[in-house]
């Protein structure tokens, strides 16, 4: 019972922490992307259609990572480019995200779909207990893991990964040293953006296998909030994103215990923990602004 | 542009001369004819300009006549419109900082070029083009930033650092390049007195070496002093080049602007000291942010009749003191005291109407509104003081158009069209405007942070008149200020702001530059703490 | 080729009216190149999609019906926007004040008179602006980002609405259908006498005049819109922000959920799983698309509302999915923004050159 549990946790942390890590990587870059969701649930339909089409899961993947990038690389030209508003730009990149996932999904709703298979790892699924539930998961629960190692990595061990903090912390100064903040930033916000991909992916090829309209319900969402969570480190990412799988997996067992609980109510409780969650995070105001990018959500217009 | 043309070679046939005796051997940079454009505007127009090995060489100029734009084409960080830069003797493309800094060419930045939430080490990291390891890095900073006497803790987080200290990561960074030219942009604005003397050691230490020095400052006394040689640069062109140590602060500052300089004086009329206006009464406040600073039983009497003044360097706790007085950080009731009545609870409008009336450091997102007119921004702070700009919660527009052709007018605020918006004024226009704001209201205090900060010299005497006069009129004036030439100028009384403390206000009779200096060091600190 | 950027000095009138225009254009260029791709004839598309609902009386009505709760939440949006203060929760308000407003014809079905419907629509106003004071109180309070709460806070009413409507709520006599009750004559915003437009029309229209006025006139308006462009300045000025948050979420919730209320008593007449086909989210485009301007909002809000309409047109005539709609929705809010981008900058187009400044050691 407690494995299986755990398993659905891991399932349903996966995506959560495969958006969040990118998102965080944007974000320590000094840009706010919020529209996570729409680049994630574009993923999602993307690497649905693809893997129905071809049959490949692989190719589903990749061009879930594709579209996601493709996204965000339109969101870059205009908050980068444009110097457009970054809050209502990654709003109307949700938007469009939701729109045309329920475009291209249409063609796909009911069709039964295809599931990443489980990679077991030699000799360490063999172990009792931790073997099934570590060792016997799809290559995406792998990734997820390899994704947030990189990234702690390249942030705070290579130069480019200071680089990149340097142009989140202070735009002018990093473009007075001859760094090219919108290039470095466009590559940050390339990289959330097939991170967000590759999360819309796993829903619909892991989580659930089948194309469902707004299928990710808000998970891109959530994994904002999950970056200010982290207070923008990549280790606590992962706290955070299976704190909240656990919290959304609740809905799934007590079904099978039989609670005497509105559903609605166990649903929505991923929400309500997010904003619990900020709340706390938020009220310590210190915390938070020692830590916040200096630069996040701010424009940069070079001066030539 | 075609007769602008014509005139600029006459203007500068002499200094071309200059320039063409100059050139030698011991030539490093030679700059010739360069010229950049913004839009409408010519930041620099065939510039000239040589600098020798071992020179420590003065760059003067008005706010706007160009400073900045030449240096960062040096630097790299501008690419010229035209003309040609010999480094060496060699013709230079320097197409970004990297390429400045492999040539050996360093800077020193105004307005630090740090990042506050790095550590040292990762501050100097991102200037090198091979920093190699940290731990090798730490080791030669430590090691530099010791021989130069300007010790530093490489592990250190720059926002916990103090300005002076910030400027030393700076000058290591550079340092740690061995650079054969150093550029450094009003690197003694921000210095007590003292610091800038051990600058200045370090300065004349590098030129024996070898280094040159592009100094680019308005403290015309600094110049006279350290600098060999010094080229002028008005409206974007050379218009001089001198020795300065053959010339004094009041030639070199003609020489600037094109013109005598209006001398302000204080002294020319006695106060006559009346009640007091504004008491600080053991003001205290912790800091709100990591990155601000708490004030310390900060005690203050201000009367009518005078200007006192608060000098310090930047970062100090002079925001924070303008906060709590204006009334955007509410503060204890006792700690404020306008006329008589305790206030530290009260609003800014509740101030204002007790005949108060501030301006702040920050002209645009502070003292005005960058994208709204100026007949909107004098609605900012006069909506509630009886003005008639608001009946019934409609503005009038009307009437703050009145008031907006009176106080242009009266202030000679100048503009390109009819109320505009304040973004689109420059500096010293958009402090006439809104000095004039509150001028306008004849307030009975009047508390100013850096009044003219960033302003050209014209309009900074107009400023500097217009407060004195405010006080002889009867009103108290509060002047807070970086700029210990302005102190001196126009203040009667002088306190000294330090880490959120505050030294009791003297004199200015009583008091020298060296003595604001050790204050502004620390010693108004230990005088607040045996308060 | 590198696109430049140059400040203009001051904000372009000219632009200002223009943008929106161009992005309208831009979006219909976008339009008829995705019915292009998905084999249909695109300027047809483009007539069925944008022209012909305008021609026909019972479709004018109906886009006139589809843009009234639109035009209604963006005016309270706009409020917020130009405040700085990113509710994006409307959605959310507007279910919540529906929620309430329905309380009244739900829960005491017998209290049927002339206050009836004004008292729904003071409990939907209510309704709604608790709802968006919630993360408006959050913000003041403990400094949370309202952006997420006020979002959050849309799934948690949706989920609220769906367990009243198959819980409590539910219509004893409705055969088990997860829908509430019918609301009485009382409880129904009737039509204009002589037309088949609701009260809500007119109700709307005045709304928009008044918030016109406030936000153009009065020291309010002035206030809300120093705010937004620099709050330092606003606080100088002896604005409080906090105060000024509490109030921009309390309007534009209070007019979501008189939204809501008016759309489950006029256009419903009960409450349904769904009651809203995204009209909270619809709206934040309207808001932008109508620069946060009153007058501008109303005509936006037809856009948009066009844009239901039409989706249902060409999937209905040409068999391209009505979900081409949302799409057109999103590309026209990007196309806005980047429109937007002309009022304060020039745009430069510069050949391939040794790039100053940008070129870079990494």
């Amino acid at each position: 019972m407690f494995e299986a549990v755990l398993l659905t946790v891991i399932t349903a942390a996966t995506p959560l922490l495969i958006a969040a890590i990118g998102e965080l990587v944007v974000e320590r870059s000094g840009v706010l992307n919020l529209g996570v969701e729409g680049m994630m649930i574009m993923g999602a339909v993307v690497g649905f259609a693809v893997a129905n089409q071809t049959g490949s899961g692989t190719l589903g993947v990749i061009a879930a990572i594709a579209a996601g990038m493709a996204m965000s690389a339109l969101f870059g030209f205009l908050v980068l480019v444009l110097v457009t508003n970054q809050v209502a730009t990654g709003l109307a990149l949700t938007i469009l995200g939701v729109g045309f996932s329920g475009l291209i999904g249409e063609a796909f709703i009911g069709i039964p779909g295809l599931r990443l298979p489980d990679l077991y790892i030699p000799v360490l699924s063999e172990i009792p207990f931790f073997g099934p539930v570590f060792f016997q998961q799809d290559a995406l629960v792998y990734i997820s893991f390899a994704l947030v190692i990189a990234v702690a990595y390249f942030l705070f061990r290579t130069r480019l990964g200071l680089v990149l903090r340097s142009v989140g912390d202070n735009h002018g100064s990093a473009h007075a040293l001859g760094y090219s903040v919108i290039r470095i930033r466009y590559a940050a916000v390339l990289f959330g953006g097939a991170c967000a991909g590759l999360a819309g992916a796993y829903m619909s090829l892991a989580y659930t296998p089948q194309w469902v309209e707004n299928m990710t319900a808000g998970r891109g969402w959530i994994a904002l909030a999950l970056v200010v969570f982290s207070s923008w480190l990549p280790l606590r990412v992962v706290i955070g994103a299976y704190l909240f799988g656990a919290v959304s997996v609740l809905n799934l067992h007590a079904q099978a215990v039989e609670l005497d609980i509105p559903s609605q109510l166990l649903s929505s409780l991923p929400y309500l923990a997010t904003i619990l969650v900020l709340v706390l995070i938020s009220a310590n105001r210190r915390l938070t602004l020692v830590n916040t990018p200096a630069c996040l959500g701010k424009p940069f217009v070079p001066d030539r | 542009m075609g007769d602008g043309v014509a005139e600029t070679v006459t203007t500068t046939g002499d200094a071309g001369a200059g320039r063409q005796g100059r050139s030698g051997k011991d030539t490093l940079l030679d700059a010739r004819g360069l010229t950049k454009r913004f839009g409408d505007i010519l930041a620099n127009d065939r510039v000239d300009l040589v600098i020798n090995r071992g020179e420590i060489h003065a760059l003067l100029g008005e706010n706007g006549a160009g400073k900045s734009t030449l240096v960062k084409m040096f630097y790299g960080s501008l690419e010229p419109d035209g003309g040609e830069i010999l480094w060496q003797g060699n013709r230079v493309d320097i197409g970004n900082p990297a390429a400045a800094r492999d040539l050996g060419i360093g800077m020193v930045f105004q307005h630090f070029s740090l990042f506050e939430a790095l550590s040292v080490v990762e501050n100097i990291a991102l200037a090198l083009p091979n920093p190699g390891r940290m731990s090798e890095l730490s080791n030669r900073i430590q090691t530099v930033s010791r021989d130069y006497g300007l010790p530093l803790n490489p592990e250190d987080i720059v926002a916990d650092l103090p300005v002076g200290i910030r400027q030393r990561i700076e000058i290591v960074r550079c340092l740690l390049q061995e650079p054969q030219l150093i550029i450094m942009d009003e690197p003694t604005s921000v210095l007590t007195p003292q610091e800038a003397d051990l600058l200045f050691l370090t300065l004349e230490r590098l030129a024996k070496e070898g280094c040159a020095v592009l100094y680019i400052s308005h403290r015309l006394e600094e110049v006279k002093r350290i600098c060999h040689h010094a080229t002028i640069l008005r409206h974007g062109q050379v218009v001089r080049e001198c020795d300065p140590t053959k010339e004094t602060p009041a030639s070199l500052a003609s020489m600037m602007v094109g013109a005598d300089v209006a001398s302000v004086s204080a002294s020319a009329q006695k106060p006559v000291i009346g009640e007091p206006r504004l008491a600080l009464k053991n003001l205290s406040a912790k800091a709100a942010t990591p990155f601000a600073t708490a004030l310390n039983n900060v005690s203050l009497d201000l009367r009518a009749g005078e200007v006192v003044a608060i000098a310090g360097v930047a970062g100090n706790g002079q925001g924070e003191l303008f906060d709590a007085i204006s009334g955007e950080m509410p503060v204890a009731a006792d700690m404020v005291v306008l006329d008589g009545k305790p206030c530290g609870n009260r609003n800014i409008t509740w101030r204002r109407r007790q005949n108060a009336a501030f301006v702040p450091e920050e002209r645009l997102g502070h003292g005005a509104v960058p994208g709204m007119k100026l007949s909107q921004n004098i609605v900012l702070t006069r909506h509630s003081t009886g003005d008639k700009l608001v009946s019934a919660a409609f503005v009038s527009t009307a009437n703050a158009g009145k008031m907006e052709q009176r106080i242009k007018k009266i202030y000679d605020v100048r503009m390109s069209h009819d109320d505009p918006e304040a973004r689109s004024l420059s500096g010293g226009n958009l402090q006439k405007f809104v000095v004039g704001r509150e001028l306008d209201r004849k307030p009975g205090v009047l508390i100013v942070n850096q009044p003219t900060w960033g302003v050209d010299a014209g309009a900074a005497a107009l400023i500097r008149q217009a407060l004195i006069d405010l006080a002889r009129s009867g009103s108290a004036v509060l002047v807070i200020s970086q700029d210990l030439d302005e102190i001196f100028e126009i203040a009667d009384r002088i306190a000294v702001i330090s880490r959120g403390y505050l030294s009791a206000a003297e004199p200015t009779d009583d008091m020298n530059r060296e003595r604001v200096g050790l204050l502004m060091a620390g010693g108004a600190e230990a005088q607040g703490e045996v308060a | 080729m590198r696109v430049e950027l140059v400040k203009r000095k001051e904000h372009s009138r000219k632009m200002a009216l223009l943008s929106p225009l161009i992005a309208v254009g831009l979006t219909a260029i976008a339009a008829g190149i995705i019915f292009s791709i998905s084999g249909h004839n695109p300027l047809s598309g483009l007539y069925k999609f944008f022209i012909e609902p305008l021609t026909q009386e019972w479709s004018f009505n109906a886009t006139i019906a589809k843009a009234t709760p639109l035009i209604l939440i963006a005016c309270g949006l706009s409020v917020c926007y130009l405040s700085n203060n990113w509710n994006i929760g409307a959605e959310g308000q507007f279910i919540v004040g529906a929620l309430f407003g329905s309380a009244l014809p739900i829960l005491m079905p017998d209290f049927e008179n002339a206050a009836t419907l004004p008292l729904m629509m003071v409990f939907g106003v209510i309704g709604g602006a608790l709802w968006a004071l919630i993360p408006a109180v959050l913000k003041t309070r403990f400094n949370t980002n309202e952006i997420l709460t006020s979002l959050m806070l849309v799934y948690v009413a949706s989920l609220l609405l769906d367990y009243l409507v198959r819980g409590p709520w539910r219509d004893p006599g409705g055969y088990n259908f997860p829908e509430s009750a019918m609301f009485s004559d009382a409880a129904t915003l009737s039509t204009i006498p002589g037309t088949s437009l609701s009260f809500a029309a007119p109700i709307t229209v005045t709304v928009a005049i008044v918030l016109a006025v406030i936000l153009g006139k009065t020291l309010k308006g002035f206030e809300i819109r120093v705010m937004g462009e620099s709050p330092r300045a606003g606080s100088f000025a002896g604005f409080s922000a906090k105060k000024l948050t509490l109030f921009s979420f309390a309007t534009a919730g209070g007019l979501a959920g008189l939204a809501g209320t008016m759309e489950v008593s006029g256009a419903l007449n009960q409450l349904l799983p769904t009651i809203s086909p995204g009209y909270g989210f619809t709206a934040i485009i309207v808001a932008f698309l109508g620069r946060l301007n009153p007058f501008g909002i109303i005509v936006a809000g037809f856009v948009l509302a066009l844009s239901y309409i039409g989706g249902e047109a060409v999937q209905s005539a040409m068999g391209v999915s009505n979900k081409i709609a949302s799409v057109i929705q999103g590309l026209l809010l990007f196309f806005v923004l980047a429109c937007d981008t002309l009022i304060l900058y020039r745009i430069r187009f510069v050949g391939r050159r040794g790039s100053a400044g940008e070129a870079s050691h990494v």
